[in-house]
């Protein structure tokens, strides 16, 4: 273990490689047909021999669950303030977004290609439509979470109402609406899938559609291998994104920080 | 019973007669009523008290007794049921808050924090950085600027909130237990340490304690404070040459002030039994 530390692959490399190797090895030990699971050489073999062909297909799901998830945070945060602070908006949207956020989203993924056709945009809209509650709900939750104390400080502090979302609100807020994004950013990526599932031309959706009517398991497993990957990157992006963004909250801090020594003060006047 | 009007001018303000002051804050009967499901609660009834710029007034009452409602209304936090406040000079805007919590938010440094008011009352932080950095020093906190607050310890943290609400030069300095989540030594360095900021600084300032030798030490005139609804039962003025040392508290007349005011507080509602 030691040595496999001293090493400069991270461990999380390793673990992945160690999956594979298990599916390897299953795959040879149990004699399983390739129609019904094919090995990691197979399906390493179909993405090396058309790197193009799925770079394409890869590219394109990866800019509609971007997109979908780029839109989300930005209206999901507005819808989220504008709830915040409207009590109109609060009985009527939220209670709408509540409702809608019950409906199983991939039901409405047909929809979708009905009113925006088969491109990009019905794509796009099913990632927001699955994206946009997490957002929302999260930020509104964070939106809400400023403390009475931290209200009073902004209002003795004789700040507009813009001050105080932007100052006090909004930060206060952040480590929420990063939670509501990271669970959004892999909602997206559903979203994705599932607008390809329903009508595409392209995408690694459609890749999958499309090899499972011929039967091609390994092309099935490139595209599934390929999404893992998309998925994990983005996840690792969004980890990223949070340690920019809120060095400062707790669960970024790392364990008990120390409080610093006070400084010697005079005693006496 | 010495009341505010008549009081005689305190030691600080010897040099100037109190017919020719106007106060800095005129609370004019003021009440508070609050309404809930059990029906109407009067927490403050009809408190009337003139104080003077420059002055150091303490608000002293046991807890719950309205004491600090009557500072929320003096500071626009809360509005008044009946009566009014009247500020002179830049009002509102010239009044700088301690709350009882040091309320320091995780998303800025130290130096940041201090600033915040800056930012809020959209003028350029940067202008303010080099005084933000002397009030730091002031407290004793050089070299902290650019911590965050979860590194500092409670007392330093309530420095840092002293050096926020002190930062846009209020006129005046509204306090709310500041000093109440801190332990007894880091408390007594604070009174001294923010006697001699108010010493230096000439500022009116309204300070909320339910202790009582807190309130001797600082005070220029102790506000006792009724229990339900709250009502200005004795203004105390406190006789001693500034700047005080903690050496006061030995004294004779120390010992007297605070037997004094312990006795009001029993009548009033403190120290009930069970």
């Amino acid at each position: 273990m030691n040595a496999l530390r001293k090493l400069p692959i991270p461990t999380e490399l390793w673990t992945l490689a160690a999956l594979l190797l298990v599916w390897q090895a299953a795959v040879s030990l149990f004699n399983v047909p390739e129609i019904l699971v094919p090995g990691v050489n197979v399906v390493f073999d179909e993405i090396v021999s058309h790197p193009d062909f799925y770079f394409v297909q890869s590219m394109h799901t990866l800019s509609n669950t971007v997109a979908a998830f780029v839109l989300s945070v930005v209206f999901g945060v507005g819808l989220a303030v504008a709830i915040v602070y409207s009590p109109l908006l609060e009985k009527t949207l939220y209670t709408v977004l509540v409702a809608l956020n019950n409906v199983p989203k991939v039901a409405l993924a047909p929809l979708f290609v009905i009113w925006l056709g088969t491109g990009n945009a019905s794509k796009i809209a099913m990632g927001i439509m699955i994206s946009i509650f997490a957002i929302v709900i999260d930020a509104v939750l964070g939106l809400r979470s400023l403390t009475p104390d931290m209200i009073d400080l902004g209002r003795s502090m004789r700040g507009s109402g813009f001050k105080m979302l932007i100052k006090l609100r909004l930060p206060n807020a952040l480590p929420s609406i990063i939670a509501g994004m990271k669970v959004a950013m892999s909602l997206s990526l559903v979203g994705a899938i599932v607008g390809e599932f329903v009508a595409a031309q392209s995408g690694l959706g459609f890749v999958i559609l499309s090899a499972q009517g011929m039967f091609r398991t390994d092309r099935v497993f490139a595209a599934i291998l390929l999404l893992a990957l998309i998925g994990t990157a983005l996840f690792y992006l969004m980890e990223y994104l949070e340690s920019v963004l809120i060095p400062w909250h707790e669960s970024r801090r790392g364990h008990a920080p120390k409080p610093a020594v006070a400084p010697p003060t005079p005693s006496k006047a | 019973m010495a009341l505010a009007a008549t009081s005689e001018p305190v030691s600080t303000l010897k040099d100037v007669a109190p017919a020719a002051r106007q106060p800095a804050i005129e609370i004019d009967a003021v009440g508070k009523v609050y309404h809930s499901s059990d029906g109407a609660v009067t927490a403050l009834g009809s408190v009337s008290l003139d104080i003077y710029p420059g002055e150091f007034i303490s608000l002293l009452g046991p807890s719950g007794c309205g004491k600090t409602t009557l500072l929320r209304i003096v500071a626009g936090l809360e509005d008044a049921s009946t009566g009014h406040v009247h500020l002179r000079g830049r009002g509102l805007d010239g009044l700088g808050f301690v709350f009882q919590r040091d309320v320091l938010v995780n998303w800025r440094t130290i130096i940041d924090n201090v600033l915040l008011p800056i930012d809020f009352k959209n003028k350029k932080p940067k202008a303010y950085r080099e005084k933000a950095q002397q009030l730091l020093a002031t407290f004793g906190l050089k070299g902290f600027e650019n911590k965050r607050p979860w590194e500092l310890s409670g007392g330093m943290r309530q420095r840092a909130a002293i050096c926020r609400a002190l930062i846009d030069d209020p006129e005046l300095l509204l306090m709310d237990e500041p000093f109440g989540a801190l332990d007894a030594l880091t408390r007594d360095e604070l009174n001294v340490e923010l006697q001699s900021l108010w010493q230096k600084t000439a500022k009116t300032a309204l300070f909320v304690t339910h202790s009582i030798s807190e309130a001797v030490f600082l005070s220029d005139r102790v506000v006792v404070v009724s229990d339900k609804p709250g009502r200005i039962v004795e203004v105390l003025d406190i006789d001693f040459p500034r700047p005080r040392s903690l050496d006061i508290r030995e004294e004779p007349k120390f010992g007297q002030y605070s037997r004094h005011l312990r006795g009001l507080l029993e009548q009033h509602g403190a120290f009930r039994k069970d």
